[in-house]
């Protein structure tokens, strides 16, 4: 088998991960969307907010230190205590659910019936506000976070493939772990959405706000549900992003990454979700892989980009989109 | 009570017709007028040219432009950034590639370009709408950054990649370069905000601009009673990237200087000046001077606010600069989407009526 071959099954192979990885954010967009017709922009902060409490929850950390130094001198930084991983995933989706109550509450509330554009634009906002609020919280330094998910190289994979092609595909153990927590998330989202009380509701709100009203149920309720749920994801997303390349600002730009995956696969769908990401992932990779060297490389930035537009032109609502019927 | 329109007749269509129907706009827009050309430059420091009016000025000229497109046609993008870009390496390219040539043709022809450009990645518009849009036009900001970073022939091959601009006149006067005096880039600048907010008052209450609103308020039904839609969205977009084309030539020659692509032109400059025309109104002309007004000042006071008077370290206030903007767009939206110009309006009515407003 020829060498370019093989390097281009790897570079398929890592595709899929990150493709994973894309969709992992995707879903949390689809959520909100779905449910409540917004499309939130501060998807991407969230998983920054998320995995910089973690991280701050982890090393106990004082909230606001450096700007209650700042006004009353003094110089607090710590609690002095260091929690388990778990203990601190657990308080960091309670700060998450708090959150979405406080959006529900503050702002999406009196946006209701506004154009979905205004929306979005509120959400953008949204982003800019968490990301401050984020930063005077936690300090904008790089910091790692380590909840004991296995990285590295995987060398199983890499043995195993050196004596087939004698050649060693590098595979990291964070992407299959990636990989297998995306696939538990999408199960345990299906299932919670096909089979529990609350997430029929949630489905009868997407469907139809003024009838899911009037068979009782609370409008507000499912709302704040749907963003605990999107900030779940969005913890997930951050731990696992989080874990890969520290936590840090450009951690919330996955949102932009998150963009092209939806456009491509479609608002409203959870297996578009993951079909964009796999297409964008691997897409991406093999066009810099193949295209990069000649016209200099780094088109990751805009590849998914131009491949969504290309792509809405001839089917307007995405690959699993609904469709979309105007009427006057 | 100050303001009226009771007995300002009209006995002729040219009357009717002008820019400013009402005299005391007409006085106020020829007194801010006076003023601009007449009184700042001989008061103008560098710091005041640098760190204000000039931002504000070429700031201006893009929230108009975006507010064309946004406000007037309802066409959301978010690659405002991108096209700037396109302005500001089309304004070095001709500056270098033509010495000899005034700067007011570099920058008019760099918008010219930009328009072609913007019109190329309005394209899309015909097929799909709103947020789809929205998010397609990021394709334009992120391709057309990295085009310019990667490309060499655009940044003339330069060991750093930066674009710096060369010493340029207009009739034996310093515009740009280090060397350009405050008033100078001050009036070159105000020059195209004029030339810019006039086409842009009139176009938008002419036809063209008509068509536009109908396309914003519901394509459909504009399309059935005789709009174009094709020529609407299009004229949009070139008239929209003909003024962020100036915007960004302006902003790379008189205001910066030197610039490096993904830096100055990145995502966060589309937010800005969508941000800009949201605070100040979408659909007001007014509105984009007030709200380039807002943004451009409101990290000066915080800074002065901040910085100098509580004494607070600059990395905090850079972020509460983050939690103020976002808060004021979420604010905007919920109280008043209409914007700033909005507020103006509903202040015009009431003293209007002042002091017996029953």
């Amino acid at each position: 088998m020829s060498e370019q071959l093989v390097f281009a099954m790897e570079v398929t192979l890592n595709g899929l991960m990150a493709g994973v990885l894309y969709a992992l954010v995707a879903l949390g967009f689809v959520l909100i969307y779905k449910a409540s017709g917004i499309f939130n922009y501060a998807q991407g902060v969230m998983a920054l907010f998320a995995a910089m409490t973690l991280v701050g929850i982890m090393n106990g950390q004082v909230p606001f230190a450096h700007l209650i130094n700042a006004i009353f001198g003094g110089h607090i930084t710590h609690f002095g205590w260091n929690l388990p991983g778990f203990a601190a995933i657990c308080l960091t989706v309670g700060v998450m659910v708090l959150l979405a109550w406080l959006v529900q509450v503050l702002v999406m509330r009196h946006l209701v019936g506004q154009e979905p554009i205004i929306l979005f634009m509120a959400t953008i906002g949204l982003a800019y506000f968490l990301e401050g609020v984020a930063d005077l919280m936690w300090g904008s330094e790089l910091k790692t976070l380590d909840v004991g998910l296995p990285q590295g190289i995987n060398l199983w994979i890499d043995e195993t493939t050196f004596q087939i092609f004698d050649y060693g595909f590098f595979i990291d153990n964070l992407d299959l772990v990636a990989t297998v927590i995306a696939v538990l998330l999408v199960a345990g989202l299906v299932i919670f959405s096909q089979y529990t009380k609350q997430g029929r509701a949630m489905r009868a709100v997407a469907d139809d706000h003024q009838a899911a009203l009037s068979v009782g149920i609370s409008l507000n309720f499912i709302w704040v549900l749907v963003w605990s749920l999107a900030g779940f994801v969005a913890l997930v997303a951050g731990i696992v992003w989080g874990t890969k390349s520290g936590v840090q600002f450009s951690l919330s730009l996955i949102a932009l990454k998150a963009l092209p995956v939806l456009m491509l696969g479609g608002f409203t769908s959870i297996p578009g979700a993951i079909v964009g990401g796999l297409i964008i992932g691997v897409g991406e990779k093999l066009f810099e892989f193949l295209i990069g060297p000649m016209v200099g490389g780094a088109t990751e930035n805009w590849f998914a980009y131009v491949l969504a537009l290309l792509f809405l032109v001839f089917r307007p609502q995405g690959l699993f989109g609904e469709k979309i019927i105007e009427r006057v | 009570m100050f303001y009226r329109e009771a007995g300002d007749f009209k006995t002729s269509y040219v009357a009717d017709g002008q820019t400013f129907p009402i005299r005391f706009d007409r006085m106020r827009y020829y007194a801010v007028l006076a003023v601009a050309f007449g009184v700042i430059p001989f008061f103008i420091t560098d710091y005041w040219a640098n760190a204000i009016l000039l931002p504000f000025l070429i700031y201006g000229i893009a929230a108009i432009g975006l507010n064309i497109l946004v406000g007037y046609c309802g066409q959301v993008s978010l690659g405002t950034g991108g096209f700037m870009a396109v302005g500001a390496y089309g304004c070095y390219k001709l500056m270098t590639a033509f010495p000899e040539v005034s700067m007011i043709v570099h920058v008019l022809l760099s918008g010219g370009i930009t328009a072609a450009v913007c019109v190329l990645f309005g394209l899309p518009s015909l097929r799909i709408k709103g947020f789809y849009l929205a998010v397609a036009t990021l394709a334009a900001q992120f391709f057309l950054v990295w085009l310019f970073n990667r490309v060499p022939w655009f940044y003339n091959y330069s060991a750093s990649g930066q674009i710096s601009a060369p010493e340029r006149h207009v009739m034996g006067v310093v515009i740009t370069g280090p060397n350009a005096p405050a008033w100078a880039t001050y009036l070159f600048c105000l020059l195209f905000l004029t030339g810019c907010a006039l086409v842009a008052r009139n176009l938008t209450r002419g036809t063209v601009g008509r068509s536009w609103m109908a396309i914003r308020d519901m394509d459909i039904a504009a399309e059935i009673i005789g709009v174009n839609p094709m020529k609407a969205k299009m004229t949009a977009f070139a008239v929209s990237g003909f003024f962020i084309g100036i915007a960004g030539a302006l902003f790379f020659s008189v205001y910066l200087g030197a610039v490096e692509v993904g830096e100055a032109f990145g995502i966060q400059k589309s937010f800005l000046v969508l941000f800009m025309v949201i605070i100040g109104g979408l659909g007001s002309i007014f509105g984009s001077f007030a709200g380039a007004a807002f943004l451009v000042l409101l990290p000066v006071i915080l800074k002065v606010v901040g910085v100098d008077v509580l004494g607070w370290p600059t990395d905090i206030v850079a972020h509460f600069q983050l939690v103020v903007v976002g808060a004021l767009i979420v604010f905007f939206l919920i109280v008043e989407p209409h914007g700033l110009a909005q507020m103006w309006r509903v202040t015009k009515e009431k003293l209007r009526l002042w002091p017996f407003p029953h």
